[in-house]
């Protein structure tokens, strides 16, 4: 017999909210995670002695129904507030978006923030029921997978004609047309159309999947809001944690897994367990990886147990991150030009010009020049992530290519880190003076680190071609793949990344159904 | 700078052999096979085939899609490339295989070289390089192309062998059907495989460009002991049918040509279930036809036999005189040796199995005139075609 019911290879938050669930209907469940602690991306980082900032440093859309369903606070999450999402300008003139208002633009812009936002909440609602489902096989006729399509039908129905059609206009529009339409204000453009390309291969004029992006993370409870949890992303990871052992779940940190064991007979193939890197063996019933589909295939299934052309389907994902890190330790707040106080989050980008002259240089495989970013200084709502008095800031930033033309060296890590504190300084004239100790992380630097492939921040490309029911890719893409007994369930699932839960909830759901 | 304009009259490439070809041909009847010129008949259709069935025949092969296969990982990429157990084959033997996309469906058919460790020499009716280099994407293997690097003639009939030895190449008699030996020609280097696609005694020998022509003349020269006859594609359509041996991209439509849905075929449905390995681990299309095997065959290349002499040409099939159309007939020749209309039908199965009865509808013409008969059909497991003498090792000598 084997010694557990599911293996899943992974302590990402996904890997956690499925073994969560897994437990909690009874299975005996091993977590197998190659980092000396949990959480993935959303692990706790000490960068610095006494200095902490996961790699995702705040959450827009966890999923309510999974903080519930896994009891999140009985099992220590608090109550976090979101904080106001703040498009900086240079001369203190900054846009100011929290709980669903705007200030610090014009009154025309102000006006039609109201009538884009009904706009956007609307189609947000109508694409929900999309993300929390497992996406119908095409050419099944199976009722509950089309059960879903029914659901978006009808939400779209019930929008009414008008809003239908300019859903249907819209959902695919270059963030920048979108922007142009309805706004005037440069920073209002930028802040707003920010969450349309973070952490994607795509620019203000790139169409594809901009909009859906935005309506993807517009779908949570708050609405868009950041917050950071109590205890940052770690209070989050911990609760996690806590739920899926307190059902059960076994989680085993430096344990990297090198292989999925994968049994032949003449009914095919049946994954049947995994090598641990240090040679040990653990058998299971299913094999479910939350690793990125490129590593749990090529790495760790190898490619004779796959056929020719799904082998080459996941071996062409588009899996090149674009989003670099900057931590800084500071010692003392950070003084943003203007700001009270910087507990938002804080967008960089002066113009949508910028962003795309930002992307035009990491196409060709360069640094931006100036680049765009986005900062929050998780310090002031969580003092204990930093030592008394003393402040943490991270960035993520954006167009810094994984394939740097030349290749990755010290030199050119320095070189665009300068860059980025330069730019931050522009907005905030003392922050070079308050710096203890700084660290650059390149998208290349976090694939080796945190084990994601090409360090995507959606394991594998969010856009058009590589999601919903082509989520990797068509085969692998119901949580399931062509090899029974193995099973996907992270961020290169659908609906995707980010800090949501959804992909290891869905994952769950289907192997227990 | 001068520029070749003339490309475009010699659309088609010239094999080393063509100039024989030109030499002896009183048809003219040209082809294209792979983008090279080929003769469809040379001289007279009868006596090519009968060269092949009585005599030796010689054709041309260069236009064969040849790859090399070399390197560490070349058995293990070969074996999760096509359906059959490649880990079994030995150097200096010569297997027969076909290769299916993930759904099941038949890229195309060929045959592998084993002609040293880990070097591998794949043979197939179409291109395939894209495919190859996508499956390579993994193993420690190289590929190349080499097409047009190798020359390939192919020495086919009851007195091949004679014909061989007495061209000078020594050492041939032990040579056992599918084996490959490094031989000579008077001086010159030659690979020797006694392999084929008549269904006879026959040889296929690959070489040099450069020393094609040398070799031609070699076994040409005995032509005054010996009936031998250069052939054409024509005569080398009516054995391979007598022979039972199918032609992808002619007889059914290769999977990565099929556009319509359920119009490519699976090796099960060609009659190639033999070729295919279900045990042998992993392979690209096992999966679909583990849970092909598992359900009721839908239908079957068959090997019939046509009552009467009409000319069979395309035609339905129908499960009964004047009754449902079950089929229809992919390829069909008078058979001059059996005296018989053979031909190969992709027919639909009843419950998993062949229509008890099988009639074409067979259309030809009188004097320019259209005529309609019935042909009862009967069905054949085995190649129609099998001579004993052809596997017999050492060869009859004449
Ligand atoms: C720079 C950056 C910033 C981001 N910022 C945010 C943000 O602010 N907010 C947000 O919501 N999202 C953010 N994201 C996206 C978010 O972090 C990811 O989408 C999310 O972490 C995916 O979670 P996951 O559980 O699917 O995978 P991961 O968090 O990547 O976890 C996968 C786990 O699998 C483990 N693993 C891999 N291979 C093996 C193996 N062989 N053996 C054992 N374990 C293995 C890894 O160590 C890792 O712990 C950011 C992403 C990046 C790259």
């Amino acid at each position: 017999m084997a010694s557990y019911d599911s293996i899943i290879i992974g302590a990402g938050h996904n890997g956690l909210v499925c073994a969560a669930y897994l437990a909690r209907s009874g299975q005996r469940v091993l977590v197998l995670e190659a980092a000396d602690e949990p959480g993935g991306l959303g692990a706790d980082r000490e960068f610095h002695p006494g200095f902490h900032t996961p790699i995702a440093h705040s959450v827009s859309h966890f999923s309510q129904k999974i903080a519930n369903d896994l009891k999140l606070t009985a099992h220590g999450l608090g109550a976090a507030k979101p904080v106001p999402t703040v498009g900086l300008n240079t001369t203190g003139a900054h846009i100011i978006l929290q709980e669903g208002s705007l200030s610090g633009a014009g009154t025309d812009d102000t006006r039609a923030y109201r009538e884009y936002s009904r706009l956007m909440l609307r189609f947000a609602d109508v694409l929900k029921p999309f993300w929390q489902k497992t996406m119908p096989r095409i050419g099944m006729n199976n009722f509950s997978d089309l059960a879903t399509f029914a659901h978006i039908g009808i939400n779209l129905r019930r929008i009414g004609k008008k809003d239908m059609q300019e859903f249907l206009r819209v959902a695919s529009l270059p963030v920048r047309d979108l922007m142009d339409e309805y706004f005037d204000n440069d920073i209002l453009k930028t802040t707003l159309g920010w969450d349309g390309l973070i952490g994607a291969k795509l620019a203000p004029r790139s169409p594809n999947s901009a909009v859906l992006a935005m309506l993807y993370r517009l779908a949570g409870e708050s609405r868009g809001a950041h917050t950071i949890p109590v205890g940052g992303v770690n209070g989050l990871i911990d609760a996690l944690s806590k739920s899926a052992m307190a059902s059960g779940a076994e989680i085993r940190c430096s344990a990297e897994v090198g292989h999925i064991l994968i049994d032949g007979n003449a009914d095919g193939l049946t994954a049947k367990g995994v090598r641990l890197a240090n040679g040990d063996t653990v058998t299971a019933d299913r094999v479910i990886s939350a690793a990125d589909p490129q590593r749990t295939f090529l790495d760790l299934v190898g490619v004779e147990y796959l056929d020719i052309g799904f082998t080459n389907r996941i071996r062409r994902l588009r899996c090149d991150g674009y989003v670099a890190k900057l931590h800084l330790a500071l010692d003392s707040a950070p003084e943003f030009e203007g700001l009270q106080q910087a507990n938002g989050r804080m967008i960089i980008a002066p113009d949508l010009d910028a962003i795309e002259f930002a992307f035009d240089h990491s196409k060709y495989g360069e640094c931006p020049d100036s680049p765009v970013m986005e900062i929050v200084v998780p310090s002031i709502n969580e003092p204990s992530v930093a030592p008394d008095g003393k402040h943490v800031l991270s960035a993520h930033v954006m167009y810094v290519p994984y394939q740097l033309k030349g290749g990755w060296n010290p030199t050119a890590r320095d070189r665009v880190c300068e860059r980025t504190i330069d730019t931050i300084a522009r907005y905030a004239p003392g922050i070079r003076e308050q710096i203890v100790h700084q660290e650059f992380l390149t998208p290349a630097d976090l694939e080796r680190q945190y084990r994601v492939t090409g360090g995507h921040w959606h394991h594998t490309e969010f856009a058009m071609d590589q999601m919903l029911m082509m989520r990797p890719t068509y085969e692998a893409a119901q949580y399931r793949t062509p090899i029974p007994g193995l099973f996907l369930c992270a961020a290169g699932c659908h609906p995707g990344g980010d800090i949501t839960g959804q992909a290891g909830h869905n994952a769950a759901h289907e192997i227990l159904r | 700078m001068k520029f070749d304009h003339t490309h475009f009259r010699q659309a088609l490439l010239r094999t080393p052999f063509h100039d024989r070809f030109v030499e002896l041909s009183t048809t003219e009847e040209w082809m294209a096979w792979n983008t090279y010129k080929v003769p469809r008949v040379v001289d007279k259709l009868p006596t090519e085939y009968f060269a092949v069935r009585s005599g030796c025949a010689v054709m041309d092969l260069t236009p064969m899609e040849k790859y090399r296969i070399s390197g560490r990982g070349a058995r293990d990429y070969l074996d999760r490339l096509v359906t059959r157990d490649i880990s079994k084959l030995k150097a200096g033997r010569v297997t027969y295989v076909v290769w299916c996309n993930d759904e099941g469906k038949v890229i195309d058919d060929g045959t592998v070289f084993q002609l040293g460790e880990n070097d591998y020499r794949l043979c197939a009716q179409h291109h395939q390089f894209d495919w190859l280099l996508m499956s390579a994407r993994g193993f420690d293997v190289d590929i190349q192309v080499e097409t047009h690097d190798v020359a390939a003639l192919a020495v086919q009939g009851p007195t091949s062998w004679s014909v061989l030895a007495a061209a000078g190449i020594s050492n041939l008699e032990q040579l056992k059907p599918f084996g490959i030996a490094d031989l000579r020609c008077g001086d010159i280097p030659v690979t020797v495989s006694r392999t084929g696609y008549t269904g006879d005694l026959g040889y296929e020998l690959w070489m040099d460009p450069a020393n094609a022509l040398q070799v031609w003349d070699a076994i040409f020269s005995v032509q005054g002991q010996y009936d031998i006859h250069a052939m054409g594609l024509s005569a080398l359509e009516m054995v391979r049918i007598e022979a039972g041996f199918i032609m992808p991209g002619f007889d059914f439509n290769t999977a990565e040509a099929t556009i319509r849905n359920g119009y490519d075929r699976s090796p099960f449905e060609v009659g190639l279930g033999w070729v295919v390995n279900l045990d042998k681990g992993h392979f690209t299309g096992r999966k679909a036809l583990l849970a092909e095997k598992s359900r009721p065959a839908k239908r079957r290349l068959t090997k019939i036999v046509v009552d009467g002499n009409k000319p069979v040409g395309e035609a339905f099939i129908y499960d009964g005189k004047n009754g449902k159309q079950t089929g229809e007939i992919k390829c069909a020749t008078w058979s001059p040796i059996l005296k018989a209309n053979l031909a190969l039908a992709d027919i639909e199965f009843i419950n998993g199995r062949l229509p008890a009865q099988l009639w074409a509808r067979i259309d030809y013409q009188r004097e320019l005139k259209w005529h309609s008969a019935w042909a009862e059909c009967h069905s054949h497991s085995k190649p129609f075609y099998v001579p004993e003498y052809r596997s017999a090792t050492p060869p009859m000598r004449y």
